[in-house]
């Protein structure tokens, strides 16, 4: 690794540390997730921890927390060396951990689930009481109101997590762990959460926060450690650094935030929608007479805002869901996809399909990373030799795709599950890319997906334009849509409601979104889009 | 009138083994543990309490014996579904063979009466108990001879039942050990990053269903009858589970329905055979059937959607 970015985690000046983390190390099998990691936390802080998925931020705190115990290192907690053998050692020196899915009882009331560990004796009476007040003073203290008879399941996420802060208030915790926050908050949810830390803060406590965005790191902390394939990469004061100088210690290069892309060549016209209507399982209209065509060597970009029939669309192409009318052609041939659609069939006529939501459509995730390469192709002759599967040949064209894709940990026998999202996202994409289509259809490309990865993404996509594939790429991300598409067709209640160059910007593209431009622009579609 | 009382004492009669059983199940099922091995702690209950009785004299020491084995028998669904992750359906179906076959087997080598135990005297059971007053109030209409004929009468393990379901409620809902128990059943994650150990919490609640089981079976071999007969308790463990999912886990539901099972089979032994009007005499096995008719049907329509302890069923792994 490039040594040039690796700074000591503190200068020898005295300061007054919450946590300290010296030489810790942990392996799971084969995967090395924490590699000799040191950490200063200073006392009355928020400090940011921030890494791609996988790059062992989420290891090292449940080893702060007592849930993993490190292969070796030390843990000081005050200046104090500590042995924390389980989380209720941790819980005793202080730490209190709010994890990315919440410990929370669904079924339990607020108090009976702050209660929970913490029940002061054998009969709940005295503790209720105990409780009941302790949450009052809480609540006055930090603004963190919250019925205390309300059953969790009733709550909405962020009051739950509201619950879970507070659970670790009331264990008494001075150093509060937030493990990715924000990934189940709304934005609105998100900044109520950013001014309680920053209440915490100002009464003294220590606030950990991990994240993979950095927008939060910029806006809430005041130092931020980069974390990165398990190894910690750099410290920061967060005044003195900046988004770039973060992302470029995240991944270790320097992150294209535009793609690099020459000028399109488009052939012939590859793949063409013509009159294409689509209803949902409730029987919503949601794609409405869609027409269009993408060419040989071009990206063909749909943009909008979820569920104005992004994904109705793609899943009618690809012959998951019966259109209700319209027509398809896949290199100038006709295919059926009103009634019975036969995704198989498309797959042998050149459709590649990288489905929106991998977990559900992409991938078994039990499976072994190699089953999963060749998912749906199984049945073609180089994987099998007579009735059976050719295991040597599956898991060689799987080496192969992990080499190519670099895939990581670069194991074709691990569990899918145990790859992180970008990694799972390469292992469909290789799957569909290497079949060599002639139309290659990707939903959200680099949802979940970490930064390093969806550079990767974007320039194998991009490849494949420059390779002659007609590509259908739709996504939310307006960003991604700009920078990758050569043709953007903005959808909105189910109609192209228009279509615009790559180098159209934001704003009009968002006003087209919000379907605010959208009727005139229906009104004025020219009968051929091409 | 006599007979509705005496339909209603057999009724609770036949409810005494479904109840301690269910509340078995209700501890182990509460804490994420499933238990269709009921039935075998039962059985096994059942033998080792009679065989002790009719060996010692002493029903205290059969009821000792009968409660240690199925607390063994409990233990090993434990070893087998918390420390060792197994499944716990195939784990509670083994439990189930093991006791009928060891209990035919050392029932026939230790007593060589085709699988019975000997038969117990008094001093060997536990014998009905009157309780104050009975006798007084038997002349008082209905609240009198409520009392005396069907709330006076039973044995001690009967009353002991019944003490069982606001204990048990208390317990679930009064208590840490309740709390801690109700919560590794629903979240065992939310509990082991408390810092409570899920496998004693989960190993605590198996063996409280051990002891209940042997009370039940204890209640059939040294109590209700003077000794043990092969295969003595004839699908109650399956009933009482029955009780358990139609009560939606809750103990004061669960004595109601353990009641209104235990009703059902007092029909099936008061009107065996006996011609009704209109429909003459009624099959055996529909009568034996009812039970879980009426668990399928009130399931289905009436009471709604049972939910069990989210975590039933899956042993608890820490992720990766």
């Amino acid at each position: 690794m490039d040594k040039s970015t690796v700074e000591s985690a503190g200068t020898p000046a005295p300061r007054d540390l919450a946590i300290e983390l010296i030489g810790i190390d942990k392996r799971f099998g084969p995967v090395h997730a924490n590699k000799n990691i040191d950490l200063a936390v200073e006392r009355g802080t928020i400090h940011g921890i921030i890494g791609e998925n996988g790059a062992g931020k989420s290891t090292l705190m449940s080893i702060l927390y007592g849930f993993y115990h490190a292969d070796s290192g030390e843990i000081r907690v005050g200046g104090r060396p500590v042995h924390i053998a389980d989380s209720q050692a941790a819980i005793a020196a202080g730490i209190g951990m709010v994890h990315q899915h919440f410990m929370l009882v669904h079924n339990f009331t607020v108090l009976e689930n702050i209660m929970l560990g913490a029940e002061d004796g054998a009969i709940l009476n005295r503790g209720v009481a105990r409780a009941r007040a302790e949450l009052q003073r809480l609540e006055k203290e930090y603004a963190l109101e919250v019925d205390p008879d309300a059953v969790i399941e009733e709550l909405p996420v962020g009051l739950q997590q509201r619950v879970e802060i507070l659970k670790a208030l009331y264990r008494g915790a001075d150093i509060l762990i937030l493990d990715e926050p924000t990934g189940v908050l709304t934005p609105a949810e998100a900044d109520h959460l950013f001014r309680i830390l920053a209440q915490l803060k100002q009464q003294g406590k220590t606030v950990i926060f991990i994240t993979h965005k950095l927008r939060e790191i910029m806006a809430i902390t005041d130092t931020v450690s980069v974390m990165r394939r398990g190894e910690m990469v750099a410290t920061r004061r967060t005044a003195d650094t900046n988004v770039e100088e973060l992302a470029e210690l995240m991944v270790g290069r320097r992150v294209l935030l535009r793609v690099e892309k020459g000028r399109s060549h488009p052939g012939a016209v590859k793949l063409s929608v013509r009159g294409l209507s689509v209803r949902d399982s409730r029987g919503v209209k949601m794609v409405d007479n869609v027409s269009f065509e993408v060419r040989a060597g071009e990206i063909v970009g749909i943009a909008g805002v979820a569920g104005n029939g992004q994904s109705q669309l793609l899943e009618a192409i690809a012959g998951i869901r019966p259109a209700e009318s319209g027509e398809v052609f896949l290199d100038g041939r006709p295919v059926a996809v009103t009634g019975y659609a036969d995704p198989a069939l498309l797959r042998r006529l050149g459709l590649a399909h990288v489905p929106e939501d991998r977990h559900h459509m992409g991938l078994v995730l039990p499976f072994e990373e190699n089953e999963n390469a060749i998912l749906g192709y199984h049945g073609g002759s180089e994987y099998v030799s007579g009735p059976f599967l050719d295991i040597d040949a599956i898991r060689a064209d799987a080496r192969a795709k992990i080499d190519k894709y670099d895939i990581r940990p670069p194991d074709c026998r691990l569990r899918t599950a145990n790859f992180s999202g970008g990694n799972q996202q390469k292992i469909v994409l290789a799957r569909e890319m290497e079949r060599d289509p002639i139309v290659l259809i990707i939903g959200q490309p680099t949802r979940g997906v970490d930064v390093g990865a969806i550079e990767f993404i974007h320039r194998r996509i991009i490849e494949m334009r420059d390779a002659g594939k007609a590509i259908l790429l739709v996504s939310v991300e307006l960003d991604e849509i700009r920078s990758l598409s050569d043709r953007i067709l903005v959808m909105f209640a189910g109609r192209v409601v228009g279509e615009r160059g790559p180098e159209a910007s934001e704003g009009e593209l968002g006003l087209l979104m919000a379907g605010i431009e959208g009727e005139r622009a229906v009104a004025a579609r020219p009968e051929a889009v091409s | 009138m006599d007979t509705i009382l005496q339909l209603l004492d057999l009724s609770v009669r036949s409810a005494v083994p479904l109840l301690l059983a269910a509340l078995a199940g209700l501890y182990s099922e509460r804490s994420g543990v499933f238990d269709i091995g009921l039935e075998g702690k039962m059985l096994a209950a059942a033998f080792f309490a009679a065989a002790a009785a009719a060996v010692t004299g002493s029903a205290w020491l059969g009821l000792l014996a009968g409660i240690g084995a199925s607390v063994v028998l409990a233990l090993v669904h434990g070893f087998a579904s918390i420390t060792n992750r197994g499944n716990q359906i195939v784990s509670g179906v083994a439990i189930n063979f093991i006791a009928a076959g060891l209990t035919a087997l050392l029932g026939n080598s230790w007593f060589s009466q085709g699988g019975r135990t000997p038969q117990l005297f008094a001093g060997q059971r536990f014998n009905p108990i009157d309780l104050p007053l009975a006798d007084t109030l038997a002349s008082v209409p209905l609240v009198g001879q409520f009392y005396s004929q069907v709330v006076s009468g039973h044995n001690l393990i009967a009353y002991v039942a019944f003490l069982m379901v606001p204990f048990t409620w208390w317990v679930l809902f009064r208590t840490r050990f309740g709390l801690r128990l109700r919560a590794v059943g629903e979240n065992p994650a939310a509990v082991d990053t408390a810092g409570i150990s899920v496998t004693w919490a989960r190993y605590r609640a198996v063996i409280v269903c051990g002891v209940l089981c042997g009370f039940a079976g204890a209640y059939l071999s040294i109590g209700l009858q003077a000794g043990y007969v092969k295969d003595m308790t004839a699908g109650r463990g399956f009933i009482a589970l029955a009780a358990l999912i139609f009560a939606k886990w809750r103990p004061v539901a669960v004595m109601w329905a353990c009641l209104l099972f235990g009703f059902l089979g007092a029909i099936e032994i008061r009107y065996q055979g006996v011609a009704l009007p209109m429909v003459g005499v009624l099959p055996v096995q529909l009568v034996q059937a009812l039970p879980y008719i009426l668990t399928v049907v009130l399931l289905a329509g009436f009471i709604g959607r049972a939910i069990p302890p989210r975590a039933g069923g899956i042993p608890y792994v820490k992720e990766r």
